[in-house]
């Protein structure tokens, strides 16, 4: 089994004191040593922003790609190797301005991977601007009269664009962040967590405290099934009332499980070699 | 050469099948023992436009269109208006004697064989879509074609859609047949003439080549966004991939082909994506994306004439500086560009070996002249062929380094899941992969990724062909589509030689400039307005090339062009 220390590698973090991207990092660890998650079974890729330095902390195969490419990177790496845990690991900048385009195509093809967005509102790498889930009226360097636009909701959008697991984690609540990150790992298709983070260096404003303020764990009631029940949880947003947990699950056919190519074994496993091909070639003739 | 070709040109609106007329005739001269060579040329639309298909036909190899036309077989008047001058003297126009159909403005030598198009396909079966099948077997019918083999591919063709229709197809192609026949005798030429217990010939275009090098070079997972002039060849992957178990994903855009691609290459398939320039603009992150993660990755570029969406169904080679310089920074890129439709099979096959030898971005450049001719080969042999994946391991290894320095600049590639622990890093980084900003670690990982080119150049690097005599009075230098035309032309010359070029980059420096010294004068021959191959050869041979025949309107060139530019360069 997966020991915390086999996870170390020889850097250690660079995020700020207090950083909700320590305690993602944390619950990963957790949820990898609890699911035994290691370099026969396990690949994560990142994208850029503060959440992509990630790859250097945990010593389990990655790629970090580009800023905002991530998803596909993922999605190429399940279609060759269907064996493996994929996690993606993005920002909001990262999946939902650069990338958002991969976003909601991902979620709508159901590959068996899992997207886990650092959300912490706000541009940290590049010191502090207007991210795309930044709250409408937001001071930033970008935006220091207030921002113009409005944010986007993730949680909301997955299940618009018809992921078929989309949850919210509170990067402070490492405990409940790992159970998320299992569940989603689980779910046999695209698994969304949004998980809220504080930039306690850049957002003032959105803050632990403010998560810790207002949170609440969606409880049994909530009948994930229910896409209608679903969105309308993930439009709740405010004073007391921003719901972590799962909103939305159901089963449908992934991705890979549709290829026949790759039923029996992993695409990597078959041989490429075609030396005889005089059938096909006859079928120009 | 091309005096003893035969040139057929079929015209029409898009969506009356011009394309697909051409391409029977076409097929029923290569299973009647000769060769062929198709061009289409058609507008960015599904229906109206005017189309045209080419097809040529000869006893030897045809590798170029031609601009004279022998027998024109017009389905609208569009087409008569357009192409009439092509016809050579005698040539013949087939067309609808009941499609009110103006010829008075044809030259008198020119051979007119009205056939009665609407009236046969309302006999054989009242379908509007027949009268183009009574206009192929009419057509047929002035070369002394085979019926039976014309018979036979409609079955083929239409056998999906019931007898019925076949049969029908089989009556129309029939009634302008034997009507051609009887009315027309003494025009009709011995062109076509079926031969028998010939060698088999296959009948494929640019894009069918590219998907069949990649199933022959071990393609494991393409992922390709739709675009002119390279759609074709996801086609061709789609089709066939359950057959030959490999996957070809349809991404959302460019940028996702070329990042599933990396992907995928990551965990160890053998990855392809294609594109045309506008795709491969999106692409450009992408591509230094694989070079610095050392991961290896086939890019097709079909090359169309820009900027922006430019002519977006024509041909041209505006893209080889593009694709030479593209993405910010440096890093070792395989750029190859193949002169025709086996040179793009052979060069995909290979292009895969590459990648993987290399551990970085092959591109394969094909213009939309390879894309969409057709032309006729015997079968392929891949005999020759051996899959090579380079250094890559599946055990697990004690401290392993994805990115080790060594002599050749090619370390050891591991994938994920067999238990080696790596980082495939967009950062700089060191060894294992660790993001690293330190300078030792960025000019050792820098230059041992430069090195790969050097390795590449000693050991795979091809030396370009020179056709024709050793010494001659001019030597063309070329790429890509231009090839096909310039040997029909050069043919002709006893004191011409061509040299073609098909490795960009590395690139055969002290072979060309060894066979460029030598020459006595000098003719670059390319489809774009700066001449970008010419500014190739002087940035690495010091050689400027002074007479650029250049050619930027979507067009090929033609032989009879080329031999035109010859004998007024040798007539000085």
């Amino acid at each position: 089994m997966t020991q915390l220390s086999d996870l170390v590698t020889k850097c250690s973090p660079n995020w700020c004191p207090g950083c909700g991207n320590i305690a993602i990092w944390g619950a990963f660890k957790n949820a990898a040593v609890q699911k035994g998650w290691d370099n026969t079974n396990t690949a994560i890729v990142a994208g850029i922003g503060c959440h992509g330095h990630i790859i250097n902390f945990i010593k389990l195969t990655s790629f970090e790609g580009l800023h905002g490419r991530a998803i596909p990177v993922a999605t190429g790496i399940k279609l060759a190797n269907n064996r493996l845990n994929v996690f993606t690991f993005t920002g909001d900048g990262d999946c939902l301005a650069e990338g958002g385009n991969h976003f909601i195509h991902a979620c709508r093809r159901n590959h068996n991977i899992n997207v886990f967005i650092h959300d912490n509102a706000i541009y940290a790498l590049t010191t502090g601007q207007t991210s795309p889930t930044s709250p409408h009226g937001f001071k930033s360097k970008s935006t220091p009269q207030g921002n113009p636009d409005y944010p986007l909701n993730p949680v909301a959008l997955a299940i618009a664009s018809g992921a078929t697991f989309v949850a919210r984690a509170y990067a402070g609540d490492i405990q409940g962040t790992t159970d998320l990150m299992i569940k989603a790992n689980e779910h046999q298709g695209i698994s969304i967590l949004d998980i809220l983070q504080p930039c306690v260096t850049f957002n003032k404003e959105i803050s632990h405290t403010f998560y810790q303020q207002n949170i609440y764990k969606i409880d049994a009631s909530h009948d994930v099934k229910n896409k209608e029940a679903a969105f309308k949880k993930a439009l709740e947003w405010g004073e007391k009332q921003i719901p972590i947990g799962v909103f939305y699950q159901i089963e449908e056919p992934t991705y890979e499980s549709q290829l026949p190519q790759i039923t029996n074994n992993p695409l990597i496993d078959s041989n490429p070699e075609r030396n005889n091909l005089a059938d096909l070639f006859e079928e120009f003739v | 050469m091309t005096k003893t070709q035969y040139a057929i040109k079929v015209g029409g609106q898009a969506g009356q099948g011009i394309k697909s007329a051409g391409q029977i005739l076409a097929k029923v001269a290569t299973r009647s023992a000769y060769n062929i060579f198709t061009y289409t040329e058609f507008p960015s639309i599904i229906r109206g436009g005017h189309n045209v298909t080419q097809v040529v036909i000869g006893e030897d190899e045809v590798t170029a269109p031609l601009l004279k036309c022998d027998l024109l077989l017009a389905l609208n008047q569009d087409t008569i208006d357009k192409h009439k001058d092509e016809l050579t003297d005698k040539g013949i126009i087939v067309f609808n004697s009941e499609g009110r159909i103006d010829t008075s403005k044809v030259r008198k030598t020119i051979n007119l064989c009205p056939i009665p198009f609407t009236k046969f396909a309302a006999d054989a079966g009242d379908k509007e879509l027949l009268e183009n099948t009574v206009a192929i077997g009419a057509a047929l019918a002035m070369i002394e074609g085979d019926l039976p083999t014309l018979t036979d591919l409609l079955k083929a063709e239409y056998g999906s859609k019931g007898t019925d229709i076949v049969e029908a197809n089989k009556k129309a192609a029939n009634l302008g047949y034997e009507y051609a026949k009887s009315q027309y005798s003494k025009n009709i030429k011995k062109v076509l003439v079926k031969k028998e217990n010939q060698e088999k010939k296959m009948m494929l275009n640019g894009c069918e080549a590219v998907g069949l090098g990649a199933i022959a070079g071990g393609l494991q997972f393409a992922a390709i966004y739709p675009m002119s002039p390279i759609t074709n060849i996801l086609h061709v992957l789609a089709k066939y991939q359950e057959r030959f178990g490999f996957i070809y994903k349809q991404p959302e855009d460019e940028i996702s082909a070329i990042n599933m691609a990396i992907g995928a290459a990551y965990a160890g398939a053998r990855s392809l994506t294609t594109t045309s320039g506008g795709g491969f603009c999106l692409m450009s992150e992408g591509y230094g994306l694989a070079g610095i993660t050392e991961t290896p990755l086939v890019i097709v570029e079909g090359m169309r004439p820009g900027p922006a969406t430019g002519l977006p169904t024509w041909s041209g080679q505006g893209d080889l500086q593009f694709l030479l310089h593209a993405h910010q920074g440096e890093f070792p890129r395989i750029v190859l560009a193949a002169g025709d439709i086996k040179e793009s099979f052979d060069l995909t096959m290979k292009a895969l070996n590459l990648a993987e030898k290399y551990q970085t971005p092959v591109v394969v450049l094909i213009d939309k002249n390879i894309c969409d001719g057709d032309q006729s080969y015997p079968l392929f042999d891949i005999s020759k062929f051996a899959l090579d994946r380079g250094k890559l391991t599946r055990d697990k290894k004690e401290n392993y380094k994805r990115y080790e320095i060594s002599d050749d600049g090619i370390s050891v590639r591991s994938i994920p899941g067999v238990g080696n622990y790596f980082i495939a890093n967009s950062d700089e980084h060191d060894e294992e992969g660790f993001s690293a900003d330190e300078s030792d670690i960025a000019v050792t990982q820098q230059s041992k990724r430069m090195r790969k080119l050097v390795a590449c150049e000693k050991k795979d690097m091809e030396k370009p062909v020179l056709y024709g005599p050793e010494n001659a009075d001019a030597t063309i230098v070329s790429w890509g589509s231009n090839k096909g035309s310039i040997l029909a032309a050069i043919a002709d010359f006893s004191n011409v030689n061509f040299l073609h070029i098909t490795w960009m980059n590395p690139f055969p420096t002290d072979d060309v400039k060894r066979i460029l010294s030598k020459s006595k004068y000098l003719i670059d021959i390319e489809c774009n307005f700066t001449g970008q191959l010419a500014a190739l050869i002087a940035e690495k041979t010091g050689i400027m090339i002074l007479d650029k025949y250049l050619k930027y309107d979507g067009r090929p060139f033609f032989p009879e062009e080329i031999s035109d530019k010859l004998k007024s360069v040798l007539n000085k």
